[in-house]
């Protein structure tokens, strides 16, 4: 049967991310695109229904679908990053869906680090406010390569055209400010379903894409690096039987780039250089690898290469330095300490760091840098060095999420207390 | 032209194969759960891909009820002779004969909460550090909220309000002596993209997953496998229908459903018209509101 009778074939992957508080309206709409595309089931609907009566709630809620966890269920609170799944038939999407109350930077920063869109309310009353200022922050801090700004509630300001471009505008000035990539507006009724799904025939002044309309037309493809091929090494197979006597290759994920069988690369640490002789995956060959296939490359030299190693373009190098400075931002109670060692992970890996200096922090409701008080706490972001026990191979952040991120992980606890975005 | 691009079920592929490989980096001594259900089918044929042409790395452990479907336990053994897998077999029985596990009496009596004990000490005796699991997020709320990497204390014990962070591809196994972690290297595909997988890849699958005739009852509004060590209520006979199952785990307490389903086109067609998750005939799940938790707490899958 060819690929062509089966119209997922075709579909693509997008994961994007929601944050916001319980009133502005994220929970409608978020639940609006689940039960629309028949993400919600009958049962889990029976089961919602039941809880939310059982909790003294006349409406169902929303939250009560991820919110599994019985401290959340007593509490009210969402604790987590609750990841729902939908599709359509153009694609598969992933949300990654943040609480807004508590532990709100740490769950937006893990919920963002994997997406290709963040979702961003604003409610149509209350305009741009200091929580629209922090997503639109930590979307850009994240490098997510799309932003969606939903003006919600359009219903309750009368549809007005001018509420919407004064927000529009006042956005786009926080924007300016902040390295933001591609931003999308657009005006919504959750409640009522206006260009949530159907295009709003209240507000023909619009003429763009609905909110599904634009995350299924969302160019998710170009938001890979190709142009930097880098192949952090995970595991080395050498299976040593009869028929794959020399048998050597190196398995991981394709980074950015792409690779081909006959390029020039070097593998890093050593800087060896060498060409790829094959890449392998199950059995078969690949011409070429691009991000974010999981291969196995054989090289055509035997040099030295292992779990750490990258394997990169001969001629386009990544940056080598065992000083690093990165915007951090710190996940723990227990906060950052100046002259304090860590263990990093970055790709495939792991060495130890001190912290050499905390040159400031920011203050993400205004996006001010504070110099005067460098104590580094929980959901805190701030600009750090870090000098490593040996040499990184690295990208910044902003061009390369995969080779310009790392963790922190406390010595003593093995907590990841640390979310490093490289400079 | 060359294309770089790949379909959402190659990306899944793409990711579930990285974790695995993480799994065989970061620990020394890990082992795969499995069931003969279709995720542990897909995990297992997805780490085999991950390390061709090596055998896969790990064995593979499965923690017997004793009330199995037959074509399971054959489906199993087949797949770990064929792949030259070594395949560990602990039995819930073997914890009920030395004491440390208490049957359950009653109708509803299962085995399910049990084989906690029987994978505990299977963990411990055998000193694995990491034990993968198929549990996927879409499956049950307590579940979307788990890590891909998911850290256990020594008591085996899941602390849902105090998981590490997980960022980017960063998987984090650092842990003590003593301490174990369960992986999930299918947490984000949901029931459709096993299946379109399946098909996607050709993957053969036990014939239970096919419609076929089977002597069933009803109970509490799900079709049930009759077997000889279920009991029935009074109201209740056994009638032969076709069904086929949605899910496979133990019998006791896993619903069949009335299907004429023939063939992996066929099962994509209902999943994708059903409305009524996978798991809305586990009667495990119903117990209460928040019965996986409180399972997984324990050190459940």
């Amino acid at each position: 049967m060819s690929g062509k009778d089966h119209g997922y074939l075709d579909m693509e992957l997008l994961r994007f991310t929601t944050a916001g508080s319980v009133d502005d309206g994220k929970s409608t709409l978020i639940g609006r695109l689940l039960y629309d595309s028949k993400a919600i089931f009958e049962d889990q609907m029976e089961a919602l229904e039941q809880a939310s009566i059982n909790r003294g709630g006349e409406e169902v809620n929303l939250a009560l679908l991820t919110d599994g966890l019985r401290a959340e269920r007593e509490q009210g609170i969402t604790i987590d990053v609750a990841y729902r799944y939908f599709a359509t038939p153009k694609r598969k999407f992933i949300i990654a869906d943040t609480p807004g109350h508590i532990q709100y930077t740490r769950n937006m920063v893990t919920g963002a680090s994997t997406a290709n869109a963040a979702v961003i309310l604003v409610d149509a009353r209350n305009g741009v406010i200091e929580q629209t200022r922090r997503h639109a922050y930590i979307a850009a801090l994240l490098n997510i390569p799309h932003v969606l700004v939903c003006v919600n509630k359009m219903d309750l300001v009368d549809f007005s055209e001018d509420v919407f471009d004064r927000i529009k505008a006042d956005f786009i000035d926080v924007a300016s400010r902040l390295d933001a990539q591609d931003i999308h507006f657009l005006p919504i009724s959750a409640k009522l379903g206006d260009n949530v799904v159907d295009a709003s025939t209240n507000m023909p002044w619009y003429t763009g894409e609905t909110f599904l309309g634009l995350l299924e037309a969302l160019p998710v493809g170009q938001d890979w690096n190709l142009s930097d091929p880098r192949f952090p090494v995970q595991y080395v197979i050498r299976p040593i039987s009869d028929e794959y006597h020399d048998y050597r290759g190196y398995a991981g994920r394709v980074a950015s780039g792409v690779f081909r069988v006959g390029q020039e690369v070097v593998a890093l640490p050593g800087g060896l250089k060498t060409t790829i002789e094959a890449i392998d995956f199950a059995g078969k060959s690949l011409d070429y690898a691009f991000p974010p296939q999981s291969v196995t490359i054989r090289l055509k030299d035997e040099i030295d290469v292992s779990r750490g190693s990258m394997i990169v373009d001969a001629v386009n190098q990544p940056q080598q330095s065992q000083e690093i400075d990165l915007m951090v931002c710190w996940l723990n109670e227990k906060p950052l300490v100046i002259k304090g060692k860590y263990q990093v992970k970055h790709n495939s890996n792991e060495l130890r760091c001190i912290v050499t200096e905390v040159k400031y922090k920011v203050n993400i409701n205004t996006i001010e840098e504070i110099h005067d008080d460098l104590s580094v706490g929980l959901n805190q972001i701030a600009r750090i060095t870090i000098k490593t026990t040996k040499p990184m191979f690295f990208d910044s952040y902003k061009k390369n999420r995969d080779t310009g991120s790392l963790i922190l992980i406390d010595e003593g606890t093995n907590n990841v207390v640390g979310a490093g975005m490289i400079l | 032209m060359e294309q770089y691009s790949i379909n959402h079920l190659r990306e899944l592929e793409a990711e579930s194969i990285f974790v695995i490989r993480e799994v065989v980096a970061q620990f020394e001594r890990p082992v795969m759960l499995f069931s003969g259900g279709k995720d542990s089918i897909v995990m297992f044929h997805l780490a085999w891909k991950a390390f061709h042409p090596l055998k896969v790395p790990f064995p593979l452990m499965h923690i017997d009820t004793g009330h199995n479907f037959e074509e399971t336990i054959k489906y199993r053994d087949d797949l770990a002779e064929k792949t030259g897998t070594r395949l560990i077999v602990k039995y819930v029985q073997d914890s009920i004969d030395n004491g440390r596990a208490v049957e359950e009496k009653g109708l509803n009596a299962s085995r399910n909460v049990l084989q906690t004990v029987t994978l505990l000490d299977a963990i411990e005796e055998m000193k694995f550090d990491c034990a993968m699991g198929g549990g996927r997020r879409d499956e049950e709320k307590a579940r979307a909220k788990e890590r891909f990497f998911s850290h256990r204390d020594e008591f085996g014990q899941w602390d849902p309000k105090n998981q590490r962070p997980e960022l980017w591809n960063l998987f984090c196994g650092a842990k003590h002596m003593g301490e174990h972690f369960r992986v999930f290297p299918i947490s984000n595909w949901t029931e459709m993209d096993v299946w379109q997988y399946i098909l996607m890849e050709n993957i053969e699958m036990p014939s239970l997953y096919f419609t076929h005739e089977r002597e069933v009852f009803c109970r509490d509004g799900a079709w049930m496998a009759s077997a000889p060590f279920m009991q029935l209520k009074p109201n209740e006979k056994v009638e032969v229908k076709k069904v086929r199952c949605r899910t496979i785990g133990d019998i006791t307490c896993t619903g069949v459903t009335l299907s004429e389903a023939n063939s992996l086109e066929d099962i994509i067609q209902e999943v994708a018209a059903s409305r009524v998750t996978e798991r809305g005939s586990r009667a495990d799940d119903k117990r209460s509101e928040a019965a996986m938790e409180d399972r997984k707490r324990e050190g459940y899958f």
